[in-house]
């Protein structure tokens, strides 16, 4: 028995030994990050078959791969935080527009450039007003792009006011809708979004060359070191012509890529300068927004659930429906979905009707009635348990001192419930803090988008953080205590 | 002159009968005690004359105003100002002093100004001799105290009478004296007094006429000489029995 023992334990372990033998000759393939949602024609999911991604930078990595004879497989991250993975190795390299900045040549090591990118300015058909940046700063007009860009860095550098987005599609569609006045962009982008829709137009030529390159961590040079020198290959050889034609964005610029003496375009000063004193006020504005944002939309919810608990408490059996589906529908679906419709299908048809234009405020006021929308299902649930554990001999108290329905309700029934009510509205109110950081997809910076961008461009993760941990912190803690004070005020049975 | 004055009143709950065709007399000023054994329809007759439940059939005269199964709300808010009314559970509000407790109908309901409501609510409370609790919330305050509180909160609304449900139950032996010492002096004011209870010592003493309730129906009314000491039914000898035991 203890022999057969042996023996089968013995058969396990070799196993997989001589199988590791077999294929320790082969490297094993690499990961390349980059985010397929949204970012046509870098990398972007086939809409014929969304399991499959395309893009120029797809077909980048496969010439690549061919050129090293070696398996590269894409690894979906997000965006936002492309580095961080890098720098966490859970991916080898990342390719995903990233351009040549001085920070990333500082902390990462960045490839021989891939692509020459332009800046393209894009305005609605029939413009006239503008052709230039000069043009639309002297008219004080509002130009989109996406955050923490060359194009954005470009329009905050000559003064233009700027309305930043999380992706790409966006900008455009409010360009369309007469929201902001023309779009900025790298003009792959501007090929795949603009050029195909006839309300857009072209305007000028493009502007503010830059490279895009793949970036490495520092201790991988003999891996980095191996690329640049594919990359010089496969310019050489056309073979990235036939493949930036392909995608229709080969221009002239790019016959500069087949020159091994080309020296990177390095966008944007170094943010070693971007000290505590320098970032703190923009965090600052950004909590700014946050606060306003959740209050409102906090006093919207509370307005709103309280008519919809009432509705459903004491209301005729249509008012009980109406409000039974309230609570239903905004509780089941998500508020960025609510974002969506509301900021480009009901609020422009308003805006429209009522023939004025808020400017950014629009943003934030849709922000502000999403959630309102929203948290006002939860409150009216809230309410609803709140009074309904106020006791029935409350109600008979009041009607034998001669109180009619209305006025029991609003001097007896409802300061007691709030009571009862404050601890789970504060709660909420947390989460509403932190939860109103969506609203960066219709462009609001509020302070989760804010960190996200400074960290981003400064690649301080860690020290910002804690700076941005802080400010929620202050936020809420205090919350707490007044709620709780609130609490103990209002008396406790 | 009858303060309250039930013909036939008849109370269902879905089917069954509650109150049976219940009539009864109660002469102004006086004060009555309601007795008889638990669940034989005490607290709904009290809620009837005070509106706050409809019944059947029948009618109810509470003063000049008649309450019958489909009351308008007038009618029923008219009688509510005739009677206060004061519960085993106190039901004071937990969010208010007992001053504002006392004040709050006053200001709500008669529209009486801040200064005269207070003023008046001052004198209730010395006068059921809470004085100095004036500021404290009813968490603050004993089981006796509380029911003081109510007493006065009722009487606030200048009521003829008070119609009182089990009001000393919930309380320690010694608390319901003060209570019921309260009941005494206001049945020397000359208000009304419609009073459930088991207190057959209070009763005795301080009831000018006994009902007896069982099964819906009153089975015996008389001076709590001839309903206490001499009973005629045997139901209600049944009753004195248990409750004396
Ligand atoms: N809201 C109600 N719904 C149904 N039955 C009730 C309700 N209120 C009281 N009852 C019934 O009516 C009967 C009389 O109750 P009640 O008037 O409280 O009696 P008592 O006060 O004499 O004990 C009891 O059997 C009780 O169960
Ligand atoms: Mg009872």
């Amino acid at each position: 028995m203890p022999r057969l023992h042996v023996l089968v334990w013995l058969g396990i372990v070799c196993l997989p030994l001589g199988a590791a033998q077999a294929t320790a000759a082969d490297l094993p393939p690499l990961r390349y990050g980059a985010d397929a949602e949204g970012g046509a024609p870098y990398i972007f999911l086939d809409p014929a078959n969304p399991s499959r991604t395309q893009g120029f930078e797809v077909d980048l990595a496969a010439a690549l791969a061919t050129e090293l004879g070696r398996e590269i497989n894409f690894s979906q991250k997000n965006y936002e935080n492309l580095v961080l993975y890098l720098e966490r190795g859970e991916v080898d390299f990342v390719m995903n527009g990233l351009e040549v900045t001085a920070d990333r040549v500082e902390r990462l090591r960045m490839s021989r450039p891939y692509y020459v990118y332009t800046l393209q300015l894009v305005g609605r058909a029939g413009e006239t007003r503008f052709v230039t940046l000069d043009q639309l700063q002297t008219l004080g007009l509002t130009v989109g792009t996406l955050n923490e860009t060359a194009a954005s860095r470009l329009l905050k550098q000559r003064g233009i006011s700027v309305a930043e987005y999380d992706s790409q599609a966006e900008p455009y569609l409010d360009l369309a809708l007469g929201r902001v006045d023309a779009v900025l962009l790298d003009l792959p982008i501007a090929e795949y979004y603009a050029r195909p829709n006839p309300r857009l137009q072209f305007l000028g030529e493009p502007l503010a060359p830059g490279h895009y390159a793949l970036a490495f961590r520092k201790s991988d040079e003999a891996l980095a070191a191996q690329f640049d020198a594919a990359l010089l290959k496969l310019a050489q050889r056309g073979e990235l012509e036939r493949i930036y034609r392909k995608w229709n964005i080969w221009n002239d610029d790019q016959l500069q890529l087949a020159d091994p003496n080309l020296q990177p375009l390095v966008a944007g000063a170094s943010s070693q300068a971007m000290t505590f004193t320098r970032y703190l006020p923009l965090l600052l504005d950004g909590a700014q927004m946050t606060i306003l944002l959740s209050v409102c939309s906090m006093a919207l919810a509370v307005l709103i659930g309280l008519v919809v608990a009432v509705m459903r408490l004491y209301g005729p059996l249509p008012l009980k429906f109406l409000a039974v589906t309230y609570v239903e529908f905004f509780r089941g679906i998500p508020v960025l979905l609510l974002l969506y419709v509301l900021y480009f299908g009901i609020s422009p048809i308003i805006f429209r009707l009522l023939g004025v234009s808020l400017g950014e405020w629009e943003r934030i006021l849709v922000g502000i009635v999403a959630f309102g929308l929203n948290y006002a299902a939860y409150e009216a649930e809230i309410y609803r348990a709140g009074i309904s554990s106020i006791p029935q001999g409350q109600w008979e108290a009041a009607a034998s001192l001669g109180m009619n329905k209305a006025t029991t309700f609003r001097r007896i029934i409802l300061p007691q419930t709030w009571r009862v009510v404050l601890p789970p509205m504060t709660n909420d109110f947390v989460a509403l803090f932190k939860d109103t950081s969506i609203v960066s997809v219709i462009a609001v910076v509020e302070l989760t988008k804010q960190y996200q961008m400074l960290a981003k461009s400064s690649m301080k993760y860690v020290e910002i953080g804690l700076a941005t941990a802080v400010l929620y912190l202050l936020m809420s803690v205090p919350l707490g205590y007044l709620s709780r004070w609130l609490e103990k005020r209002l008396g406790k049975e | 002159m009858n303060a309250v004055t039930l013909h036939h009143v008849t109370k269902r709950y879905g089917a069954r009968t509650i109150l049976d065709d219940v009539s009864l007399a109660i002469p102004a000023g006086q004060t009555v005690a309601l007795i008889g054994p638990s669940g034989g329809g005490k607290s709904t007759l009290l809620r009837c004359i005070n509106g706050l439940t409809t019944f059947d059939a029948g009618g109810i005269h509470v003063g000049q105003h008649l309450l019958m199964p489909r009351t308008s709300r007038e009618t029923a808010s008219a009688v509510r100002r005739m009677f206060g009314m004061i519960f085993q559970d106190f039901q004071l509000f937990p969010h208010l002093t007992a001053l504002e407790n006392v004040m709050e109908a006053p200001l709500q309901v008669l529209k009486q100004p801040r200064a005269a409501a207070r003023e008046e609510a001052q004198r209730l409370l010395a006068r059921v001799g809470l004085a100095e609790r004036a500021d404290h919330y009813p968490r603050q305050l004993s089981g006796g105290q509380k029911q003081r509180v109510a007493i006065a909160r009722a009487l606030a609304m200048k009521p003829q009478g008070l119609l009182c449900d089990e009001i000393t139950s919930a309380l320690d032996p010694e608390l319901k004296c003060e209570v019921l010492d309260t009941l005494q002096e206001l049945r020397s004011d000359g208000l009304t007094l419609i009073v459930v209870t088991h207190e057959m010592g209070f009763a005795r003493r301080a009831a000018d006429q006994v009902a007896v309730l069982a099964d819906g129906r009153v089975i015996e009314y008389g001076s709590p000489d001839k309903v206490l000491e001499n009973p005629q039914v045997e139901r209600t000898q049944k009753f004195l029995r248990q409750v004396l035991a």
